[in-house]
């Protein structure tokens, strides 16, 4: 079971929205902007098995992909890179072929976002078309022709964590979903969940330091770095909790040592590809 | 289909609504050599000798996203997904940053093309329509739009005259439609033209003969501009003009 947010008090009341258990996650109620609601309708047209929405039309018969899409998701220092650096060389040594992936890094504007963000002048709307511009152009640049040539695709984050960080913003969850309906379902999600009074201690261990944007500075939550950042990252766990029934993220306690982890990694991952294979 | 064609932006009237806004949108949308920037210019000429507040943006125009978007460019293949993206951050910064805090400021603001020229493109290049109308969904409805329809043939002629060269990308060349730059042009204006015409009824286009007359069409469009302006300042538009300079 994933920290249940305790940090409440001081909180605004637009991220406290409370619902009964047995509704379905993300249905725009509490959508702040003026998007078309969602309506279940809407939902369930987009079937395809392979993208949440409509996909890439222009792709047309070109989808046979033979490769896996495997993404671990994760806050800040919640180990991700490290678990994909055990990973890779383990697939690779079973017989794989292994590219790895993340986010920020498209040819196109992976150094633009880095630039524009050192300089704060970028609207949250903007920011998030951004980083979908450089997701849109990873996945049709590298991630989709290695799965095409049936490579495994490791993903350092995938478009999860860029929802998240939308909703923590306040932008239509309705809205960041039909924007990544050009995404691939991946076909294995891994969620790390830590504390974020233990992800505090791990960022100081790495950095020394708190991130503005990884303390959601730019949010204006809190004048304190420090409660910023605990509030800041309760919030994006909050959204990663109401989005795994949704998106089918597997959660797993980020809480214990690397090799614990990697262990659990490692079965669910073969797990995964043994049994599907057969 | 036609529902979800119908009001693309049909929320964006909730927004004028909700956050009490003054100014008024006036947007123009043709495809390139359809004289749209011209009736943009007078138009914008016209209010500001009668002292309005005016702001003119002009589609692509975002310094900081061109910054950031024109090594990428050179370097990759811009499929249609990563095309419509980045205009559509362009737009987002445009529209974050001037147009709606200057709608908020009760500006009038000139819009030489808005997002019916991302609808009409992406789609001509194989986004899906669903798609793209929600990507932009965000954005206000503009209290007028004027399209102004030319034969393809007159747009072609007046665009190309002293023009060396098309660049790939304005061409169309990226949709392989044909080899010929020119040839490739022609198509891909046509289908732009097709988008604009299915646009044009759901979404209520003051449609404009860009073929006649320049005072002619402005008389046109300034008749309906002067039904859209704010009442209370309508009056002004009937005083004599103040002598002002040439916009940079």
């Amino acid at each position: 079971m994933i920290g249940r947010t305790r940090v409440r008090k001081g909180t605004s009341k637009t991220i406290t929205a409370k619902r009964p258990r047995t509704q379905p996650p993300i249905k725009g109620a509490d959508d702040d902007d003026y998007d078309l609601p969602i309506t279940m309708k809407e939902t369930r047209r987009s079937r395809s098995p392979l993208f949440y929405g409509d996909g890439i039309r222009y792709l047309q018969g070109d989808t046979h992909l033979s490769g896996k899409l495997i993404v671990i998701e994760g806050p800040d220092a919640s180990g991700r890179t490290s678990q994909i650096s055990v990973i890779q060389p383990r697939l690779e040594a079973d017989g794989h072929a292994v590219v790895t992936t993340g986010l920020r890094r498209s040819e196109l504007i992976g150094e633009g976002i880095l630039e524009a963000k050192r300089n704060f002048v970028l609207g949250r709307r903007t920011l998030s078309l951004f980083y979908a511009a450089d997701f849109a152009d990873q996945l049709e640049n590298k991630i989709i022709p290695a799965l095409r040539a049936g490579y495994i695709v490791l993903a350092d984050r995938y478009i999860f964590t860029l929802m998240a960080r939308d909703a923590v913003r306040k932008i239509s969850k309705t809205w960041s979903h039909a924007l990544y309906g050009f995404a691939l379902k991946p076909d294995l999600v891994f969620y790390l969940d830590v504390d974020p009074n233990e992800l505090i201690h791990r960022v100081f261990q790495k950095n020394f330091s708190l991130d503005y944007y990884e303390s959601g500075a730019d949010v204006g939550l809190s004048e304190d770095m420090f409660e910023s950042f605990t509030m800041y990252q309760n919030m994006l766990a909050k959204e990663f909790h109401r989005m795994q029934k949704r998106y089918g993220l597997i959660p797993i306690d980020g809480n214990r040592t690397i090799e614990e982890i990697n262990t659990d990694l490692l079965k669910r991952i073969s797990d995964f590809l043994y049994t599907k294979a057969e | 289909m036609s529902t979800t064609r119908r009001n693309a932006l049909h929320y964006g009237n909730e927004a004028r609504n909700k956050e009490g806004l003054k100014g008024r949108l006036i947007v123009v949308e043709g495809i390139d050599g359809s004289g749209k920037s011209t009736q943009m210019h007078l138009v914008e000429q016209w209010l500001r000798s009668r002292n309005m507040a005016v702001f003119l943006t002009e589609w692509n125009s975002s310094d900081m996203v061109k910054q950031i978007t024109s090594k990428g460019k050179k370097k990759g293949k811009l499929t249609p997904t990563t095309f419509s993206l980045l205009h559509a951050t362009d737009f987002a910064d445009r529209y974050e940053r001037k147009i709606l805090p200057l709608l908020r400021a009760g500006y009038i603001v000139l819009a030489d093309r808005y997002v019916y020229t991302a609808f009409a493109r992406d789609i001509v290049r194989g986004c899906s329509r669903n798609w793209v109308y929600k990507v932009y969904s965000y954005a206000l409805k503009p209290d007028i739009i004027f399209y102004f329809k030319v034969p393809i043939d007159v747009a072609i002629e007046r665009i190309l005259v002293g023009r060396p060269k098309l660049k790939y990308y304005e061409a169309g060349m990226d949709l392989n439609l044909s080899n010929d730059p020119y040839e490739s042009y022609r198509i891909f204006q046509q289908r732009i033209i097709d988008e604009y015409d299915v646009m044009a009824q759901d979404e209520g286009f003051a449609v404009i003969d860009g073929t006649s007359a320049i005072e002619e069409q402005q008389a046109q469009v300034r008749g309906l501009v002067k039904g859209i302006i704010p009442k209370n300042q309508r009056k002004i538009l009937e005083t004599e003009p103040i002598n002002i300079g040439v916009p940079a």
